[in-house]
């Protein structure tokens, strides 16, 4: 496990280093889809019997968090191609799963950190949800989810243009299909299959049960862990080979 | 001559590196006592770091096996791993992080305890003369004591094995002496550095034996002075029609009487490794 504190250690010290750029980070992107499509668009809009803002927060939560914990993977590449700092990992006495769960820990707790300023951004725009243990809980897989794709991607890539292409062809279609803004049997039959395919619909659909009380989906529940299951599998892989 | 394995740091048998149809490092036959400086010679291109990073597990070698510290790195990279030292050709500390803070990390990827790190990051900050920027962030550093910082973040473990990949690209004359002293000293320390460069006097200057490498093999290998000897004692550089052509004599007397009768501006001097290289390859080591 030493590899996974070192990396920890790293990681909490630039984070402490930078944590009001981060903070302003976690909040400004949520804030406009709060202000624009919660205080302005959906004002007066009702959607499956709440306000739409109340519809919407667990969804941009869900969205920051996984932008937040997805995000690592251009940290990732900076430290591999522009400092070069993951070539120390790489010398260092410890495993491939290490240095990924280092980094997926990492992205656990920046992805459901992100999401808890949502809800606290919520609160200022007069619409509370608390998160419970289980939403919480599902915060966590989500967020573990996609701190594992960054290590995939990261691993991948070959140029932060790469990189760019990933989050322009992945991330952003999957912020707005996947049950963020509107529930998913709006869209296209074709369009719902397709989302289904894609972990955030998972994320979503799991946790708005938790939250408002509905049948939890647990085979969604399944769905998130299998993704992240063969993302992480995968990110030991990828590190293992990596420079080979 | 080495001929146990038991005192070798580094040894590969038939090490090859291929990267597609290109052949980086072909059959490479190493043998590096513990108790050595191995300067690795060569020019750009001839499988330096390559090699490097073979033998610090980052490359799988194509076929062949490396040992370092008599472990093999492919079959058991971790264990390998915990012998060695590498300060890479690129400075890669971590800007983000102070002084003391890279050295914390390093001591924490090779498991040392709290106590142990602290005591360590001491004395390497004195012998690197960086105690006053231990709290500074590393970005803020020169380039020179960047470089310092990379070389004692390799001891923080207290290595067998350092080895060096061109430490000294990019640093001034006076900084690139100081380093010099520095890495004696780390040998004194009972540490066999494994370097790596371009620099002839470098190699010339530090190591206890060199090999030279081009094409990815090991073309001649020996101390410097064997080296040099093996081209001549002494050379003499003949400029005509603004090319330098290079010849070496067995003595002066004979490198004096080749200048003669050359009948153009020319210059007598020592043989170094540049042209025991010129002599094997045909073209220079520095280019």
């Amino acid at each position: 496990m030493t590899g996974v504190w070192a990396i920890l250690y790293r990681e909490a010290h630039i984070y402490m280093r930078r944590w009001t750029k981060h903070a302003a980070a976690y909040a400004m992107s949520p804030f406009l889809f709060l202000l624009v499509f919660g205080w302005g668009v959906g004002r007066h809009v009702e959607m499956e019997g709440m306000t739409y803002l109340q519809f919407m927060l667990p969804g941009l939560a869900t969205m920051s968090a996984m932008t937040q914990s997805y995000g690592m993977a251009t940290e990732i590449n900076i430290a591999r191609f522009y400092w070069r700092i993951f070539e120390e990992f790489q010398m260092a006495p410890v495993s491939a799963w290490e240095i990924v769960l280092g980094e997926v820990l990492y992205g656990m707790v920046r992805g459901t950190l992100a999401a808890m300023v949502v809800y606290l951004m919520g609160g200022f725009f007069g619409t509370w949800v608390l998160p419970g243990p289980l939403a919480i809980t599902f915060y966590l897989l989500h967020a573990f989810t996609f701190a594992s794709a960054a290590v995939v991607a990261a691993m991948i890539v070959k140029s932060h243009a790469d990189q760019g292409h990933i989050n322009t062809f992945f991330i952003v279609p999957m912020s707005f299909l996947c049950g963020t803004f509107f529930p998913l049997e709006r869209l296209p039959v074709w369009a719902e299959y397709a989302a289904r395919a894609l972990p955030l619909t998972h994320s979503n659909l799991a946790i708005r049960a938790a939250l408002f009380g509905g049948a939890i989906p647990w085979g969604s529940v399944l769905a998130l862990a299998a993704f992240g299951a063969v993302f992480f599998t995968l990110g030991i892989y990828l590190v293992r080979r990596a420079g080979v | 001559m080495l001929n146990s394995s038991n005192e070798l740091a580094v040894e590969t048998r038939g090490l090859v590196k291929e990267f597609g149809k290109l052949r980086a490092v072909d059959t490479l036959e190493l043998s590096v006592g513990r108790d050595e400086i191995y300067g690795f010679l060569g020019p750009n291109g001839a499988g330096k770091t390559t090699t490097i990073r073979i033998l610090t597990g980052t490359s799988r070698p194509t076929s062949g096996r490396a040992l370092v510290g008599g472990v093999d790195i492919v079959k058991d990279p971790v264990g390998a791993k915990r012998h060695i030292g590498v300060v890479s050709q690129h400075i890669n500390i971590d800007a983000d992080l102070t002084v003391a803070e890279n050295l914390h990390l390093h001591g924490l990827l090779h498991g040392m305890d709290k106590p142990s790190r602290l005591k360590r990051i001491r004395e390497l900050l004195e012998f690197a003369d960086l105690a006053d920027r231990e709290r500074s962030l590393a970005r803020t550093l020169s380039g020179g004591m960047k470089r310092k910082l990379t070389i004692i973040r390799a001891l923080m473990h207290e290595p067998r094995i350092l080895f060096l990949d061109e430490p000294t690209t990019g640093l001034d004359a006076a900084s690139r002496r100081r380093m010099w002293e520095l890495v004696r000293t780390i040998h004194e320390g009972g540490v066999c550095v494994f370097l790596t460069t371009h620099y002839i006097e470098e190699a010339e200057a530090l190591c206890s034996r060199v090999g030279i490498i081009h094409k990815g093999s090991i073309i001649a290998e020996g101390t410097p002075e064997e080296l040099i000897k093996k081209s001549g004692e002494y050379a003499v550089d003949v400029v005509d029609d603004g090319r330098t052509e290079t010849s070496c004599f067995p003595s002066r007397e004979a490198a004096a009487e080749f200048l003669e009768s050359s009948g153009h501006a020319g210059r007598l001097r020592p043989t170094n490794l540049e042209d025991l290289f010129l002599q094997e390859t045909g073209r220079r080591v520095h280019l």
